[in-house]
């Protein structure tokens, strides 16, 4: 409601404010009603995220696991085979050494990304010169695409070109050249190599912002104590560190146990399908060769393995943080 | 002038200059999924016919062109999400596995028989699925021995080895120099099963006996196996394993390996860059290289070659237009001015390409790829070609059968391995 408060009515010179609404007796206008009502606004907010995840996650899911349950194929609708596709995954070869590579290529790489990535955070923990350049380039080989540096990775490990195998027979270390990705174990420790290299960054800025937060206090304590720089470490860092330490390695296993990109470029599963992870021989079955149901059981392989370590590690969380 | 008048002028005058009206609606797009060609020139004049076609076809056709070893992914992708590629390109018998998401062409496949002296069988066979023609012969990329004649000639061989063991003994003599011979067991489209089939079938093994049921474990494929084996020891470049088409490829042309088999772009790269690409002496390496077929087995001298096609995919909104780009393009004319420019890398699916005058043009050493694919069988040979041999082949269960060979697997459990797997894939 507009009232003219200066020069009266038909003033020119007069001023006109708005001023509030008088409360009435009439009933709140509909929207108002809506947005009062928790439960409706809830719903309404929650919708979008609803339909995304449905449409984006639930729907794939629920498609995967269809098809591993049915015997489509390229072209072909396929029809509902039970656990065949499972059960003929589990008596193949080629299924079995993608299944022990996965867990092997899993724990070794998060070892060392936790080991290393540790090390260099609580390097990083100091003060020095030109500290924040090298905490930002540190991040480098996160940010790179995957693909993109293992090419690069895989120009180094060439066969034929190695620019490694060159600096090695050059520095007088070989004679003959190392079979970097032409032998199988070779192969995995290489890809084990690049994603050390990839995901140490991810381990150390993670643990150095969890470092940043324990108090100089309790360091300056222990020494007073007496403690060398193992025991502030194992008795003062180790125990406030160990939450986030979880949360990272539960999100490294995670992505490592499903990596894909780095071993289809540097290796493609070869030679003679040796390095072949659970995603890639996944792909090569299901994609490659067209054989959808097989595919979606074998990359379903991953899912129980994944649920169970992620539940033991939340748990133990859990406990951490209850404590 | 208004806009809507001037593209009403505008589109009258490209009609009249086209000579013909749109047969196909405006805005219309026919999109091409090729390989990229090992003869970047090929390409390059497939870009140049676009225009010419989009001209002819009243509609636009696009190009793209992918990795070889790229296609199968993308066809599956394309198939089972009902959109993609217009026309993609086939190799080895991948009609018979898409069979469901293509288009029959007989009637193309008909008029190109007629109209081009009838097709290799090769090329007929990989296509016809269940008497129907499934895709299109387009062309055939022979894969013949390319070597380096002095290297050899060091060594005593004044001529390319005529059988396997006399190949072995003369490439061992050559890896002793630091020249060996170079040949992928990777997982890689063409080099590989180009050698790995030949190997096993000259050595008297086969995928399949003539009923299509499986005959894998006999002793003419451990024979092969166990020849592979000492082979690679003796006289091969051991990281042969890790490599895919292109390695071989720059190896030879690195002066890191004596001979390989492979298509004729070796020859043509160093031909092209003859100024770059010198030999040890100081001279242009193409004047050093010469070609030679597959040297014989106890069971014959058989090679494969690989074939290619064009798909019509049936998830495609024009498959009329499809197909009327597909008869423009294999036509004569405009097949005969890529087969030119290929310079004998890719040959015609059918024979009348052999008596084409660039034969009679072209440097002797690549005389041979003329009628190379004559001595071509069919992967799943002794049976006949089917999505079965194509699930083989696409699973590389051959090619791995030698590679778990070369890596210490006896002969005979590197076999049974294979056997077994044909057994689940055959059923």
């Amino acid at each position: 409601m507009k009232k003219p408060i200066a020069g009266g009515a038909g003033s020119a010179a007069g001023l006109e404010v708005a001023l509030p609404h008088p409360r009435t007796s009439q009933p709140a206008p509909t929207l108002t009603r809506f947005l009062e009502n928790e439960g409706l606004l809830a719903a309404v907010l929650l919708t979008p995220t609803v339909l995304l995840l449905g449409l984006f996650i639930a729907y794939p899911f629920v498609m995967g696991v269809w098809l591993s349950l049915s015997s489509t194929s390229v072209g072909n609708p396929g029809e509902f085979v039970g656990l065949h596709n499972f059960v003929k995954a589990w008596n193949d070869g080629i299924f079995r050494t993608a299944f022990g590579n996965t867990f092997f290529y899993t724990f070794w790489a998060t070892i060392f990304k936790l080991t290393l990535g540790m090390w260099l955070a609580l390097l990083l923990n100091r003060s020095f010169r030109g500290k924040r350049l090298v905490r930002a380039s540190m991040l480098l080989p996160f940010i790179v695409p995957t693909v993109l540096s293992t090419f690069a990775w895989r120009w180094m490990f060439d066969p034929t070109f190695s620019v490694l195998n060159w600096l090695l027979y050059q520095g007088g270390l070989i004679t003959t050249k190392l079979p970097f990705l032409s032998d199988g174990t070779y192969g995995l420790w290489c890809a084990i190599v690049v994603n050390t290299w990839r995901g140490m960054p991810f381990f150390a800025i993670t643990l150095l912002a969890g470092l940043q937060t324990i108090s100089p206090d309790l360091h300056e304590a222990a020494s007073l104590d007496g403690a060398n720089g193992w025991h502030r470490f194992w008795h003062v860092t180790w125990p406030l560190l160990k939450p986030v330490t979880l949360v990272v390695v539960v999100f490294s296993v995670i992505q490592t146990f499903s990596d894909f990109q780095l071993i289809y470029v540097l290796t493609g599963g070869g030679p003679a399908n040796a390095t072949h992870l659970l995603a890639t021989y996944a792909y090569q079955i299901g994609v490659a060769t067209g054989l959808l149901g097989e595919g979606a059981a074998i990359s379903l392989f991953m899912l129980p393995v994944l649920f169970i370590v992620v539940w033991i590690q939340l748990r133990y969380l859990r406990r951490l943080e209850g404590a | 002038m208004k806009r809507r008048g001037f593209l009403k002028t505008a589109g009258v005058a490209g009609i009249l200059a086209a000579g013909r009206a749109p047969a196909f609606a405006q805005g219309t797009r026919l999109n091409i999924l090729r390989w990229v060609d090992f003869i970047p020139a090929c390409d390059v004049e497939l870009k140049r016919q676009a225009p010419e076609a989009s001209k002819a076809l009243g509609a636009e056709v696009v190009f793209e062109f992918i990795n070889a070893n790229d296609l199968q992914p993308r066809i599956t992708a394309a198939i089972q999400s009902g959109s993609g590629p217009d026309i993609i390109h086939m190799l080895h018998n991948w009609p018979h596995l898409y069979e469901n998401g293509l288009v029959e062409v007989n009637d193309l496949a008909e008029w190109q028989a007629k109209d081009q002296g009838g097709f290799y069988a090769q090329s007929e066979a990989y296509v016809k699925v269940g008497g129907r023609f499934m895709a299109l012969p387009h062309s055939i990329v022979p894969g013949l021995i390319a070597y380096r004649k002095s290297w050899l000639t060091e060594v005593g061989a004044t001529t390319f080895p005529k059988t396997y063991e006399e190949l072995r003994q003369v490439a061992t003599k050559l890896k002793k120099q630091g020249h060996p011979y170079g040949q992928t067991l990777g997982h890689t489209f063409g080099d590989a099963p180009a050698w790995a089939y030949p190997l096993l079938w000259n050595f008297g093994g086969m995928e399949t006996d003539k009923s299509g049921k499986t005959a894998l474990d006999g002793k003419g494929t451990v024979e092969a196996v166990k020849f592979m084996a000492a082979f690679w020891k003796d006289a091969c470049d051991e990281g042969g394993l890790a490599w895919d088409d292109t390695n071989n490829n720059r190896a030879f042309l690195g002066g890191e390996i004596s001979a390989t088999l492979n298509g004729a772009s070796i020859y043509i790269a160093a031909k092209r860059g003859q100024d770059k690409i010198k030999d040890e002496r100081g001279e242009p390496m193409v004047r050093d290289i010469q070609h030679a077929r597959l040297p014989a087995g106890p069971a014959g001298s058989w090679s494969y070659h690989t074939a290619f096609s064009h798909g019509v995919m049936k998830y495609g909104k024009n498959p009329k237009l499809a197909k009327e780009f597909l008869k423009w393009f294999h036509g004569s004319e405009r097949f005969g001015r890529w087969f030119e420019v290929a310079e004998g890398f890719s040959v015609g699916a059918t024979k009348q390409w052999e008596r084409h005058p660039l034969w009679t043009t072209v440097d002797e050493p690549m005389r041979g790829f003329r009628t190379a694919p004559d001595n071509s069988r069919v992967i799943g040979y002794a049976g006949p070609p089917s999505a079965k041999a194509t699930e083989v082949y696409t699973k590389y269960v051959i090619v791995d059968m030698f590679a778990k060979g070369v890596q210490g697997m006896k002969a005979e459990d590197a076999v049974k391995w294979a056997a077994g797997e044909l057994g689940k894939i055959y059923g």
